[in-house]
């Protein structure tokens, strides 16, 4: 480190030094950063201060009172319960169908997939992982309009299959029933992420060293004591990352359910993402939308502290 | 001695029977996976009076028509376009950008690592609702509202997070070593990065490329925000806003949709192994 130090003063002493070309290579991204992503959040919360219409020309500052009126606002609240209750069932069954498909697909192929593999194991890993990474490459939008035309009520396939098979009896409204319409939402969520977890889960399964399993078998550990004792504790902070990655992605849901459902029926799947929207896009009140776009924010933000304190504190008792 | 057989023949058939069960299973996954997306194939192939009708669940008469409307006469292929010039500039600036400080941070003695990775990784988080109508009203104020140049400026700032984390753990993994004896031997960090630097970290270039392709050409919000009109309006925003005055066209939409998705899910199967590798850079090796 000191001999490339005293190198570098040698050769560009009439130039720039090394801290210098290091602010100037991160000096355009972080312009880019600082422009277009700081100080709009600033300034969404200087907007949550005014009360803005543009198309009556209204602007003024009105300090906390949009905040107040926020919460005596019905409607936000229950966009609060919808947005909750989307992120937990989703998020809970997308870990646990992606933590069972990880393990089914570890437990077919023990080898890691590259090196030292066997040819049939290795197409059949390679063939399934490019099929598990095609619900998340499709673009939101486009698995939103695929899932509406699923739960088409005349002419879907679920209420022909369901019909057929004699588990139904009356077509289902999935989109204009208010209870089935979230959880028609929540079921294309987790076909959509379910496969984004089992990646994540199923390399973290990789890394766990093969030795152990057959230690525990040599010991006579059943299955279910092999999986508590060595796979869960050695998983769990892949768990945790997705955990995290999938709360993040689900609190600020917006793409999907506002194609899906748009909000509907009666508001029944209106999330804060898409409630702040319409407030901003639709009714065009700029200050009111900001001041839920900013308690969106501050929602996050906080998750995101717990979730990495969390994180630190297990990494720490880890290491 | 044939209760010992009887004994070992059980365990042969537990043994296969499991194996059966798991390749069920694992046919499950596959058509839970592809299902949803079988379906709109064939829905993009059956005739409008198929259509609106169960059975037959394949289609009859199969055409090909409800493909050449969406490309000749709808404004698919303006959005495609778009679609592209925005995703690949995205790709090419924030790569570019990211790069270079994703290097910064891997190798240059600079000061507030930390806070610049915190900061980064921190607005990866955002909820894009919370920075739009600031953007919104910004873009409206510059006079690029209803402009590619829009999209691809707030693109390239919600990859670039993106790109830098991938990038910097790669540029992580190259022998430091390398980047001193360039040094020592006269070049610059620039030139360091461009002529010895770059070709091992190509394997993570490509990663980070095709993960900021996929993010530009699949994002919505930003994209639905900030265009007005067919000249700007990128592939997901012309499906959300499919025309429709009574029924959405099923036909026309699955077809659109299969066009839109194409270039997306091809990339993912070809470069499928760095995506996995992408995607778990970082989160499993911590």
């Amino acid at each position: 480190m000191t001999a490339s130090r005293s190198s570098r003063g040698q050769c560009s002493g009439r130039t720039l030094s090394e801290r210098g070309w290091g602010y100037l290579f991160a000096g355009p991204a972080l312009c880019f950063v600082g422009s277009l992503a700081l100080t709009p959040i600033l300034a969404a919360v200087w907007l949550s201060f005014q009360r803005r219409l543009p198309i009556f020309g209204i602007q003024e500052f009105v300090g906390l009172r949009n905040y107040l009126e926020l919460a005596g606002d019905d409607r936000f609240w229950a966009a609060c319960r919808i947005t909750f209750y989307f992120t937990g069932v989703s998020v809970t069954a997308e870990l646990a169908f992606g933590l069972g498909m990880a393990l089914l697909i570890d437990r077919t192929w023990p080898q890691v997939l590259g090196a030292g593999t066997d040819a049939e194991s290795g197409h059949g890993q390679a063939w399934l992982r490019a099929i598990i990474l095609i619900p998340w490459a499709i673009p939101t939008v486009v698995s939103a309009r695929m899932w509406d035309w699923l739960y088409h009520p005349e002419y879907g396939l679920f209420n022909y299959l369901l019909l057929t098979s004699g588990l139904i009896s009356q077509p289902l409204n999935w989109l204009s029933d208010p209870v089935w319409a979230i959880h028609a939402a929540i079921l294309m969520d987790v076909w959509k992420a379910t496969p984004f977890a089992a990646l994540l889960l199923l390399a973290g399964l990789k890394a766990i060293p093969r030795a152990l399993y057959q230690a525990a078998l040599v010991d006579g550990a059943s299955a279910w004591a092999a999986f508590r004792h060595i796979t869960l504790p050695l998983v769990l902070p892949v768990i945790l990352i997705v955990l995290v990655f999938r709360t993040m992605d689900a609190i600020r849901v917006f793409d999907a359910v506002y194609v899906l459902t748009g909000g509907g029926p009666g508001n029944s799947t209106e999330t804060l993402s898409i409630y702040a929207y319409k407030t901003l896009f639709q009714t065009l009140q700029f200050g009111y939308g900001s001041a839920l776009a900013s308690v969106m924010f501050l929602l996050v933000l906080m998750m995101t502290g717990c979730y990495l304190l969390l994180l630190r504190r297990y990494l720490q008792e880890v290491t | 001695m044939a209760g010992a057989i009887r004994c070992r023949m059980a365990l042969v058939m537990t043994e296969a029977m499991r194996r059966a069960v798991r390749i069920v299973l694992l046919l499950l996954v596959a058509l839970f996976c592809l299902g949803p997306v079988l379906w709109q194939t064939i829905t993009s192939f059956k005739p409008e009076a198929e259509l609106i009708r169960l059975p037959p669940v394949l289609p009859e008469a199969p055409t090909g028509g409800h493909y050449e409307a969406v490309l000749t006469r709808s404004s698919l292929g303006r959005a495609l376009v778009n679609s592209a010039t925005v995703a690949a500039s995205t790709t090419a600036l924030a790569i570019g950008f990211g790069g270079l400080c994703a290097f910064a941070l891997a190798r240059l003695p600079i000061k507030g690592k930390c806070v610049i990775l915190g900061l980064i990784l921190s607005i990866s988080m955002f909820p894009p609702i919370a920075v739009i109508s600031p953007l919104y009203l910004l873009m409206r104020t510059l006079g690029l509202r209803d402009s590619v140049g829009a999209l691809i400026l707030t693109h390239t700032t919600y990859a670039l997070p993106l790109a830098i984390w991938i990038l910097t753990s790669f540029f992580r993994q190259i022998p430091v070593e390398l980047y001193w004896a360039a040094l020592v031997d006269g070049c610059s960090p620039l030139r360091a990065l461009g002529s010895v630097i770059l070709r091992p970290a190509l394997p993570g270039v490509t990663v980070a490329a095709l993960l900021v392709f996929i993010y530009s050409w699949n994002e919505f919000m930003f994209a639905l925000t900030l265009t007005a009109s067919d000249a700007s309006r990128t592939a997901p925003v012309a499906i959300a806003l499919f025309p429709g005055l009574h029924e959405v066209p099923w036909g026309d939409m699955a077809a659109a949709s299969l066009v839109v998705t194409a270039p997306i899910v091809l990339l993912a199967v070809m470069f499928q192994r760095h995506i996995v590798a992408g995607l778990t850079a970082g989160s499993v090796k911590s």
